[in-house]
This record gives C-alpha cells, sequence and structure tokens, in this order.
C-alpha cells in the first residue's frame, strides 16, 4: 500500500495530470460533478457523491457518433474520431465503480459499441472508499463492498492520509507513473476505517433492502401488480431518476445541421418520457403507469432475468435523494416484496 | 480494433428503382454505390435506413435472401422520413446497416412444414421475403396457402408480383380479399379475421401473420376457435427502435428487445411477456 498525506494531494493530481487527463469531482455553482482537473479548480474529494453519476465519463451525455456531407442525391458519411489518449477518473465511489461493469455488460456485448469501448479502453478508474455512508446508501443490497471498491487503484481516506493501492494492470502503470510522490505504507489505518464503516453499514436504514421477491417470481405477475397504479401516481414523467442514475442506458440519435455538415449525436433518454416509444400509430405506454413501470421493472426483473441475477442498481441512493416527488426505487421494491401492506 | 464493425455507423446504398404500389406504399429497390447488396439477410430481418439530417428507422427487408442482386424495402408514408423517401427519386443515396432481428425461422422451425401466411396492408412486406424463400427452396416446404387482405385493390402492395408469379404456381394457393367491393374486382370481399373462418383450412398448418394489431388479435382469435394452437402462429413485431442492436433501450417487450431477440415471435413465446405492444 502506498499513501501521501491529504494536505499534499495536489503533488498527487499535478503528477497525475502531467501524464494523463485528469476528471474528479469539482465544485461549479455550488454542485458537485466530475470535471476536468486544473490548478484552481475547487476539488470535492470529501463530497460523498457527485449530483449525475460517473457514467458521463464512459457513456458521455450527450456525444457524436458520426458526420455526413450530403450534396444533391450524394452521401458520405465519416465516423466520429474516438477517445484515443489515456485519462483517470479519481474519486470513483463503490456504486459508480459497479455500475461500469453493469454498463459493459450492455455496451461491451456483441455488437460492441465502438465508443464506449473506446473509452472504456483508455480510462482509469481510481476509486475511493467511503468513510461516512448515507441514510440513502444501500450498495450493501447488491453486494458491494462500499470499504473496497472496484476500480484499477482504490484509495481510502483515513486521518488525514490518502492511501494507494492498484488492483489491475492498469492501476500498477498509473501507480508506476505517479511513484515518485507516493511513499510506503502499511494498511493498519485502512484496515480499522474499514472495519468502522462496515459496522455503520449494517445499521443503515436501507441495508437489508431484500430483493428475492423479484428474482424469485415469473416478471408477468410482478408486472400485474396492481400497486403500480399507485405507486406511479405522483410520478411527474420528469426524468430526473434516470438522468442522475449510474445504469440508467437508454439513449436516443438524433442528427443536427451545423451549417457544415450534418451530425449523429447520441444523447441520454428517458423511460420516463412521453414520446419515447412514440411510433406513427401511437405509442405502447399509454400513461406514466406504464412508463414508470417500464423503469422499475427493467432494473428489478428484466435486467436480473438477463444477467444471470445482476439488478440494474449500485444502491447509490441518487434516485431517493433527486425525485421531487419522492418516489424511488426502495418503495418500488418494499411495496412491491410487502404484497401491497407497505406504503 | 479495425476489425470490429462499428455497428450504428451505416454503408450507404443507392436507390436504383422505384414502384408504386398503393397510394401510400413504394417499393424501393437499394444496391451499394458498386452495384452489390449491401449484406446477406434471412427472411424477417430488417435494416435501418437512413436520410442524413432527416431521421433513421427500421423497415423490413421485403426482398428474399435469395435475390443477390439487390435488396427491397415496402416502405408506407406515415411520418418525417417516410415522406421524404417516398419523395426521393432514382439515384438518391440512403444509408444502410443491418441486417438486425431473429427472422423467421425458415431453416427449422418451418421446414417441412404446410405453410399459412397471413398478411395485412404494408404486414406483407415482412412476409413477402419468406415466401419467395420457401417459393425458392419449394421442395423444403409443405402447402403454401397466403390470405392477404387490403383495404381496396389499389392498396394491395406487389398485386403484379402475386398475380403474375405466386397465383401461377402450383402448390400455392392465393386468398385475396379486399374491404369493400369495388368496380373491377371479382375476388372475396370482407376483413381477414372472417375470411380465415370461411377457408376450411387443415389444422396442420403453421401460420405467419403479419398486419395491423387489430387484424392479428381477431384472427388470432378466429384461428384458435377454429382448433390452432398459438405454438403453430408466428408474427413479427413493431416497436419504436434506434439502435437496433438491443442498447439504446427502447423496443423491449418485457425481458426481451424486439430488435434483437424479436422481431419475430411465436404467440406462445409472447404469451410469456408483458402485452404491452
Ligand atoms: C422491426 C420493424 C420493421 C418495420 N418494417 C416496416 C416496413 O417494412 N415498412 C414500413 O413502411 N414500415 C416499417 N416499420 C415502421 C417504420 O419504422 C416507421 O414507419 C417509421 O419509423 C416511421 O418513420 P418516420 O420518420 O416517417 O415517422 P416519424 O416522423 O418518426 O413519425 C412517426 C410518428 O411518431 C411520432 N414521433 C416520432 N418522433 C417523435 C418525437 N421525437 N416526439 C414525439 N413524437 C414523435 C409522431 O407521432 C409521428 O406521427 C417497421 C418498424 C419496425 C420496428
Ligand atoms: S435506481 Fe436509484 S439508487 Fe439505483 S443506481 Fe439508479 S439512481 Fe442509484
Ligand atoms: S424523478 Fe420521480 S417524478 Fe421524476 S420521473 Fe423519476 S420517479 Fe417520476
Ligand atoms: S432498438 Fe435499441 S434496444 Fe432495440
Amino acid at each position: 500500500m502506498l499513501k501521501i498525506a491529504v494536505n499534499e494531494i495536489n503533488r498527487l493530481f499535478d503528477a497525475i495530470a502531467a501524464v494523463e487527463n485528469l476528471y474528479l469531482p469539482v465544485e461549479k455553482g455550488g454542485e458537485v460533478e466530475f470535471g476536468a482537473y486544473s490548478a484552481d479548480a475547487k476539488v470535492r474529494l470529501d463530497a460523498l457523491q457527485t449530483v449525475k453519476s460517473a457514467k458521463d465519463m464512459f457513456f458521455p451525455f450527450s456525444e457524436n457518433l458520426m458526420k455526413f456531407h450530403v450534396e444533391g442525391k450524394q452521401i458520405s458519411v465519416e465516423a466520429a474520431e474516438k477517445v484515443n489518449e489515456e485519462f483517470v477518473v479519481f474519486g470513483v465511489r463503490a456504486c459508480d465503480a459497479r455500475s461500469f461493469s453493469i454498463l459493459d455488460k450492455v455496451f461491451l456485448a456483441d455488437p460492441v459499441d465502438t465508443y464506449y469501448a473506446a473509452r472504456r479502453e483508455h480510462g482509469v478508474v481510481v476509486s475511493m472508499a467511503c468513510s461516512r455512508p448515507e441514510e440513502t446508501c444501500f450498495c450493501s443490497a447488491f453486494g458491494i463492498d462500499a470499504t473496497k471498491p472496484e476500480g484499477d487503484v482504490v484509495t481510502w481516506v483515513a486521518d488525514g492520509v490518502l492511501y494507494w493501492e492498484a488492483q489491475t494492470e492498469k492501476g500498477a502503470a498509473l501507480t508506476e507513473k505517479v511513484a515518485e510522490v507516493l511513499a510506503e505504507s502499511d494498511s493498519a489505518a485502512v484496515e480499522a476505517q474499514q472495519a468502522a464503516v462496515k459496522a455503520i453499514m449494517e445499521k443503515l436504514p436501507l441495508a437489508g433492502l431484500d430483493l428475492s421477491y423479484f428474482t424469485s417470481r415469473p416478471e408477468l405477475e410482478i408486472f400485474k401488480r396492481p400497486e403500480w397504479t399507485e405507486l406511479s401516481s405522483h410520478c411527474l414523467g420528469c426524468g430526473t431518476c434516470t438522468f442522475v442514475c449510474p445504469t440508467c442506458q437508454c439513449y436516443d440519435v438524433r442528427d443536427f445541421d451545423n451549417g457544415h455538415g450534418i451530425e449523429r449525436y447520441r444523447c441520454w433518454d428517458s423511460c420516463m418520457y412521453r414520446d419515447f416509444t412514440m411510433m406513427a400509430h401511437g405509442t405502447n405506454r399509454k400513461t406514466q403507469v406504464e412508463r414508470f413501470r417500464q423503469r422499475f421493472m427493467h432494473k428489478l426483473v428484466y435486467n436480473p432475468k438477463n444477467r444471470d441475477g445482476e439488478f440494474g442498481c449500485v444502491g447509490c441512493g441518487r434516485c431517493l435523494k433527486k425525485c421531487p416527488v419522492n418516489m424511488n426505487i426502495v418503495k418500488v421494491a418494499k411495496t412491491l416484496s410487502a404484497g401491497g401492506e407497505q406504503a | 480494433m479495425s476489425e470490429i464493425r462499428e455497428e450504428l455507423i451505416p454503408v450507404l446504398g443507392v436507390v436504383t428503382d422505384i414502384r408504386k404500389d398503393t397510394p401510400d406504399v413504394k417499393t424501393f429497390r437499394v444496391v451499394t454505390p458498386e452495384g452489390q447488396k449491401a449484406f446477406k439477410h434471412m427472411p424477417g430481418q430488417c435494416a435501418m435506413l437512413s436520410i442524413p439530417g432527416v431521421g433513421e428507422a427500421m423497415f423490413s427487408i421485403t426482398s428474399s435472401p435469395t435475390n443477390e442482386e439487390y435488396m427491397e424495402f415496402s416502405i408506407k408514408k406515415c411520418g418525417c422520413l417516410t415522406d421524404w423517401l417516398h419523395q426521393m427519386e432514382v439515384g438518391q443515396m440512403v444509408t444502410i446497416r443491418g441486417p438486425y432481428g431473429n427472422g423467421f425461422p425458415v431453416e427449422t422451425e418451418l421446414k417441412g412444414k404446410n405453410l399459412l401466411f397471413i398478411a395485412g396492408g404494408i404486414g406483407l412486406a415482412p412476409l413477402r421475403s419468406v415466401i419467395n424463400y420457401c417459393r425458392h427452396y419449394r421442395d423444403q416446404y409443405g402447402d403454401i396457402d397466403i390470405i392477404y387482405g387490403s383495404r381496396s385493390m389499389d392498396d394491395l402492395v406487389d398485386f403484379k408480383e402475386i398475380q403474375e408469379e405466386w397465383c401461377t404456381e402450383d402448390g400455392i394457393n392465393v386468398h385475396l380479399t379486399i374491404d369493400r367491393p369495388q368496380e373491377g374486382w371479382d375476388g372475396h370481399v370482407g376483413f381477414v379475421p372472417a375470411y380465415v373462418n370461411e377457408l376450411n383450412l387443415s389444422l396442420d398448418k403453421t401460420i405467419l401473420i403479419c398486419g395491423p394489431p387489430i387484424m392479428i388479435k381477431f384472427t388470432l382469435q378466429n384461428l384458435q376457435a377454429l382448433g390452432f394452437e398459438r405454438t403453430q402462429v408466428y408474427t413479427t413485431m413493431e416497436l419504436r427502435m434506434k439502435c437496433g442492436i438491443g442498447k439504446c433501450g427502447r423496443c423491449n417487450i418485457g425481458s426481451k428487445y424486439v430488435c434483437k431477440d424479436g422481431p419475430v415471435f411465436r404467440f406462445d413465446q409472447l404469451d410469456e411477456l408483458p402485452d404491452e405492444y
């Protein structure tokens, strides 16, 4: 294990930024989001969570896929350049770190999404263990260890020191590049923190969330539960829950004429929106009940059914904090698991 | 990474022939700029066609895979992209990617069977590919019955091919019907679901049905009343699509993506899924 004092951490960031593009949680306009490192960036490693998840780093909010040149009846296509430089995403929490492996199963499954694949290939994930989980956290329900997140490198902050340990070859390569600013260390402080945090995790209100109902019953039975109507009755269809979610993957494809040619973009979309499935003869999800049910059925039922039991949620709690009408996946799970007794 | 196919990046196609089938359906012939077929496909598979700046949408490849020269698409005018496609002239380039979807099981479950095709309107497009495939490998399939209905005589897609080729071939029975009587039409008049009841169909047939949801619903009810099982009936589904490769999250029926796991389903398979289509 290696270490550096937190009050000298800019030396580490400068060392990384000298060799790679570095992204980390920075405060802008009062909100913390992943952004590029610079000498005057307001780095906020203490923030437990960014507003949007770290998926933006690999599956960006909006990206150009290709460009067309159109002249009369002639068309030519030019694929957009893919990310070809290494970059480091620093400070990814355990929930977001797990979300990458969930997104991998979508975007790296045959046929591979080459834009996502290029970012995954060139991106190095430096995760950060949680020392102060919140009431809305329930990553443990998905077998995530918040005290030792996935990632190429995992870091811990304890007693004013940042501890660093490479977990993959990519992580080891990055470690070599910044070795001069890191010192050898034992792991006593990390182990003490891990034990303390585990004790807190067990007592979190949502720690014992039981999702077995969703993997043990037929999808049609869960789909037909009458509780969906009440659960969705206040949903505004604003899509906030899908945009902050680290595992939501749905996207739209749109063309824009920028004056010099037509560009085809991909951008995040939301199954909570009315026009998401609109066709020439209407939509198959006519009311918000159907759209709301789709989001949660996808995460709790369709995902595990298609992917060996893996849920499409990592328990980050963002949708619990951000939904304007206070609806979320935990309420859905509890209500349906309890057969409707619980609201 | 150069050998990995860029699935979202289309190739170019050139429209070499346009046929006006009905007042709102045209059939377009597409080849690559080099004059080749853009890719191989199986009956029932689809392709994404696009005009940059206008949009991209999924269409059944209506020509048979046994046609090695070109692909055909029968397209109904109903919105932004399809309006544009209907206005274009021969020589226009489009973009094309595919093939997408599972297609009909012509090499497995349909082999050796007596086949009954039931189509309504533009629903003939995906079935035409299977029909012509089975005609090409005629000895590998049993009897072929085709029931095809549309609003009027003028709304029958591919009428010329039906009359000149399908109707004249041994072992193929074509049953055409139109909704209302019309001058110059001496064939059957009436809706497809009712026609199915009149035809004295033998129950050994495997059925492929495609058309408006309402036609499928009532035809299926009548078929079941006649004694057909849902395991004997295949259909192809239409949902909004953007990627065609199971990633944009748009076209699912329950746990299945129609673009990847479909668009062809057997009715007993659909029974296990939410009826959200
Ligand atoms: C597997 C499959 C096979 C198909 N095969 C065929 C075929 O062989 N032949 C054929 O003719 N068709 C086929 N279709 C249907 C074809 O894809 C549609 O007709 C086509 O997408 C219509 O595109 P458009 O741009 O013309 O219509 P659009 O301009 O997209 O409009 C269609 C309607 O959708 C709605 N809409 C679209 N976008 C939005 C938005 N952003 N916001 C709100 N509303 C919106 C509008 O209500 C509009 O009226 C197939 C579809 C699928 C899924
Ligand atoms: S569904 Fe909610 S809690 Fe689960 S990963 Fe998405 S935002 Fe986080
Ligand atoms: S954030 Fe809440 S109100 Fe908005 S779409 Fe999601 S569940 Fe509905
Ligand atoms: S069209 Fe994108 S998932 Fe099917």
